[in-house]
């Protein structure tokens, strides 16, 4: 089931590649079946999850590279847990939307869809591999489209943001392969299974190297203050969808890397440096959401209060307790779908008015109704309104934190004072005031497509907010076992 | 052993060197009117068809009182270089018009092929050094041809810095003559195994001026610097051919004289000669990365990048610490994959050049639209040689890096470390140059087609960099057994 997952994407972009140049418009419709399958796929996934089983389900695996007992024995094993399929869902869900919000695209279609199916394939593998070289290996898949989306279809300096995200992920990355290799050589397998049951307990390296090695890349992508600055660059620059997919999913791959591999696989050196950890939450999640206050453009606002939301995952991750670690992994999934969504209102306003400074823009409120309460609502939900997703995600990080790292978590507290400064701030100058005759012209929704994604995503942003349990439940499935691991050390 | 038994040995040498012989005899006979290149291929196909059948009957041996031998390293290189040089046969001639004595050129290239396969084979340093000089000889004025001034100025300093390289290498083995009273691999071996203090300091100068001396065949730094202006003055096919079969054959030899002559991972001084080769490859890559980064022609592009790419296969030398095959089996497995993504990119270089008359990296602009296939097949290659999946050359990079780890000594680590950034540092010229092809708005839009030759080597190319890419086990299969005759 998770390998036809894997698989389906990358039969769509078959279909796009054997699509004649004079039918290239069809290649959204094929993007649209293909994503609307897997998306349908991740749900089935979802709701079939026992979540009363422990371990990992749907595992398929097989010998990949069988090269002798010393060396170069790579699986291909897929399985998801807790921790993983809730994000299944989310890259089933952003995918379709993504999608959906591409329908206006005309410049090179084919491609750019084939691309948008590989980047999902990638981000899928990423969740689900259950072998360090088969994750590695996903890992760097996902830079090629992601880089060609931005530098093909990106605005402004898309060439260099795109550089700079390749750049820095590489780099980290290169970082991770190290750290995957000395575990692998000291245990005698790259398979995650196996070396969460039995972490390495000495290997070529100190181990508190090697752990900084591996969450390098995860940091990176993630991203933290100070490893941050390429995250508004690519996200100013890049189309809509991508945005959708960039802060939607490639930054849970830094999330969920922590939770998969650095966590479970060194839990004592994780332990050691979760001081360090918690500062460096706190340091993204204020650093962040001050420099949010001060950006002119609506769609850096919201890149940069990404940097300050995933602090929160930072600080979830850093407390290490069971709460906690549920707050972050749920944070994850509610940051997709707010974010995601906020960054397809931006591209709306965008498409109509063809400028995101915020000091252009006023009294949309007007001419847009549906958009703009469609915004507000987001808006409400980032910055952590009772009711709506993003609150029950920061409320149990905080009260999961707040024993272990009470300054960090205050500080962290803070950060949703300063969220509720620039969200209010931004619609209030975007949205309100008397209507503006320069925008008198605009229209509101006027597309199925964009009305379909919209709807759907506040749903589920409701739907989280107000039956937390929906995730909660499958969430406690993964959470337990790596708190129980991480339980050793502590005591 | 009778006469025929000794040449059975050097079969599909012997071929070659026959080929070579009736190509230019053909050539001379009909007044330069002959077609010569289906000859050259049909000598290629048969001594391919002689070593595929030496492999699958599992022959060893050896011949003329133990100067050449057979075995599955040999015949994993033969079938290599066969490869590569029916690849650059096949689509080279595009890429030829300045050279107009094909009978030369073809008897040269097969010439020069049958003494690297010979190369692999030798077992002696006598063969070893006749070998090499030979191989040499037939690529300087290979470099040389052609009615052009930078040709022939490529061709003489490639001589001059060959003909130093050589004088260095024979001093080495010179050397090692006199510590071992023997010029046959094995018994140097023995002598180099019970190396004592008074004898420690010849071996390691002899094997440092070995080292110099084949580094220039691998063209690692700090014997690169003949390369651009080569890589750059030769006419493309040549190069292409350099840049494969000779960086493959200067490393078949460097594991033969390494891993047997100066012994495994069990000698008193292994570990002196593969920290030698872990500081060659670090510097390797990184000198020839940044030089890459700085360039505009694509020729001398590739020839910075085979520099770097020469660094990282070096890792695999270094890994002798890992003890067993894994280090001499990562290095093979990444010439091969390595042999099929450089000549990929090459042969696109040949064709676009043939088109466009310049090797300038801005003459790719906007190649997607000009010539679809040509510029996803090169593309895949750049893709292959910064080490992105699902290519070939992803899995060889991790399986060098991971036969260097797996030798379990820290400073191999921060090798890797070296080796990792340097990806990173790749990353930035290979993906400029597919940014430009995929991407930047064409100087001339016209679409080309290529010659079917052309397309398909380039359609194989890209096939054995994406099949290898996904189902690695075949080829990881042959390097391991073939790295397991070295023992």
């Amino acid at each position: 089931m998770l390998t036809t997952f894997l698989l389906l994407p990358l039969v769509g972009v078959l279909l796009i590649a054997f699509l004649p140049r004079a039918r290239e418009h069809e290649a959204k419709w094929i993007a649209l079946f293909v994503s609307a399958l897997t998306c349908a796929l991740s749900l089935a996934i979802f709701v079939r999850f026992d979540r009363d089983a422990a371990g990992y389900q749907f595992v398929d695996r097989f010998e990949w590279i069988r090269a002798g007992d010393v060396g170069f024995s790579v699986q291909y094993i897929v399985g998801v847990d807790g921790l993983s399929a809730p994000l299944v869902l989310l890259l089933g869900i952003l995918s379709l939307a993504s999608v959906l919000v591409s329908f206006n695209v005309t410049l090179r279609a084919r491609e750019y869809f084939a691309w948008l199916l590989v980047l999902e394939t990638a981000v899928a593998g990423v969740f689900t591999s259950l072998d360090l070289i088969q994750f590695f290996l996903f890992w760097e898949l996902e830079l090629v489209p992601m880089y060609l989306l931005i530098s093909i279809w990106g605005s402004g300096r898309r060439e260099y943001s795109a550089m700079k995200f390749l750049l820095y992920t590489i780099s980290g990355s290169a970082l991770m392969l190290v750290g995957f290799l000395v575990l692998g050589l000291a245990a005698g397998t790259f398979d995650i299974e196996q070396l969460t049951a039995q972490p390495p307990s000495e290997a070529l390296l100190p181990l508190q190297a090697v752990f900084w090695f591996v969450i390098a890349a995860f940091l990176v992508k993630l991203p933290i203050v100070p490893l941050h600055t390429w995250l508004p660059d690519a996200h100013t620059d890049a189309p809509t969808a991508v945005s959708v997919m960039l802060a939607g999913v490639l930054l849970k791959m830094g999330g969920y890397g922590i939770l998969r591999i650095a966590l479970p696989l060194l839990p004592e050196q994780a332990h050691d440096a979760r001081v360090v950890l918690a500062a460096l939450a706190a340091i993204s999640v204020v650093y962040g959401a001050v420099l949010t206050l001060r950006q002119r453009d609506l769609k850096r606002l919201i890149a940069y209060s990404s940097v300050s939301h995933m602090g929160y995952v930072l600080l979830g991750v850093a407390a290490m307790g069971s709460v906690a670690l549920t707050g972050a992994a749920l944070q994850m999934v509610t940051h997709g779908l707010i974010t995601g969504l906020l960054f397809i209102m931006v591209g709306l306003v965008y498409d109509r008015a063809h400028t995101r400074q915020i000091a252009d823009l006023s009294g949309l409120m007007h001419q847009m109704p549906l958009i703009g309460v469609a915004t507000v609502v987001a808006g409400l939900a980032a910055l952590g309104l009772p009711g709506l997703a993003g609150f029950v995600a920061e409320i149990t990080v905080f009260l999961g934190a707040l024993q272990e790292h009470p300054a960090a978590t205050i500080a962290a507290v803070f950060g949703v004072v300063l969220a509720a400064g620039y969200v209010l701030w931004a619609v209030q100058r975007v949205f309100m005031g008397p209507p503006n005759a320069r925008w008198a012209a605009l229209p509101d929704f006027d597309a199925w497509w964009e009305r379909t994604a919209v709807a759907g995503m506040l749903a589920l942003v409701l739907i989280v907010g107000v039956y937390p349990r929906v995730l909660s439940d499958v969430v406690a499935q993964g959470v337990e076992p790596l708190a129980a691991i991480l339980r050793g050390p502590a005591s | 052993m009778n006469t025929l038994d000794h040449f059975d040995v050097i079969g599909p040498a012997t071929v070659l060197l026959a080929g070579a012989a009736i190509v230019l005899l053909a050539d001379l006979s009909s007044g330069r009117r002959a077609r010569v290149r289906p000859l050259a291929l049909l000598a290629l196909g048969v001594a391919a068809l002689y070593a595929a059948g030496q492999t699958a009957a599992g022959t060893t041996g050896e011949a003329f009182g133990g100067a050449v031998g057979v075995d599955r390293f040999t015949l994993y290189v033969a079938l290599l270089l066969i490869v590569i040089a029916a690849a650059v046969v096949l689509a080279g001639e595009a890429g030829l018009e300045r050279i107009e004595q094909r009978g030369e050129y073809y008897a040269l290239l097969l010439a020069s092929t049958a003494s690297m396969l010979l190369l692999a084979q030798a077992r002696d340093l006598i063969a070893i050094f006749v070998a090499l000089e030979t191989t040499s000889i037939a690529q300087y004025v290979l470099v040389g041809l052609g009615r052009d001034a930078r040709a022939s100025g490529a061709g003489l300093k490639y001589l001059l810095t060959g003909a130093v390289a050589a004088a260095v290498l024979l001093y080495g083995f010179v050397l090692l003559f006199g510590i071992a009273g023997s010029t046959s691999l094995t018994d140097i071996s023995l002598a180099v195994a019970e190396t004592g203090d008074e004898t420690r300091l010849a071996v390691i100068v002899a094997f440092v001026l070995v080292a110099a001396g084949v580094g220039f065949k691998m063209a690692i730094v700090p014997f690169h610097a003949w390369v651009p202006d080569v890589y750059q003055g030769a006419a493309t096919p040549v190069t292409a051919f350099l840049s494969a079969a000779s960086k493959a054959a200067g490393f078949a030899i460097a594991l033969r004289l390494f891993y047997t002559g100066f012994g495994g991972g069990d000698t008193p001084i292994s570990a002196d000669w593969a920290k030698l080769f872990g500081v060659l490859a670090a510097v390797s890559m990184t000198l020839g990365n940044l030089a890459a980064i700085q360039q505009t022609d694509v020729k001398r592009l590739l020839g910075y990048s085979s520099i770097a790419q020469a660094g990282n296969i070096a890792v695999g030398l270094a890994a002798v610490a890992a003890g067993g095959t894994l280090g001499p089996a990562a290095v093979l497995f990444f010439l091969g994959t390595y042999a099929a993504t450089n000549l990929g990119a090459f042969i696109a270089v040949i064709a676009v050049g043939a088109r466009v008359g310049s090797d300038e990296l801005r003459d790719y602009a906007g190649l997607l639209r000009r010539s679809p296939g040509l510029a996803i097949v090169l593309v895949l290659c750049l893709l292959s040689l910064t080490g992105l999946p699902p290519t070939a050359g992803f899995l060889a990079k991790l399986y060098v890096f991971n036969s260097a780890v797996q030798g379990g000594e820290q400073w191999l680590v921060w090798l890797v470390v070296v080796a990792v950034f340097n990806t990173a540092l790749s990353a930035y010229y290979y993906l400029r140059w597919a940014r430009t092809i995929l991407l930047d708005e064409p100087l001339d839009p016209t679409p080309f087609t290529s010659p079917t030759a052309t397309n398909v080597v380039l359609t194989a190319a890209a096939i054995g960099v994406i099949f290898f890419g996904l189902v690695p086990t075949p080829l990881i299969d042959a390097a391991r057994s073939a790295a397991a005759a070295l023992a």
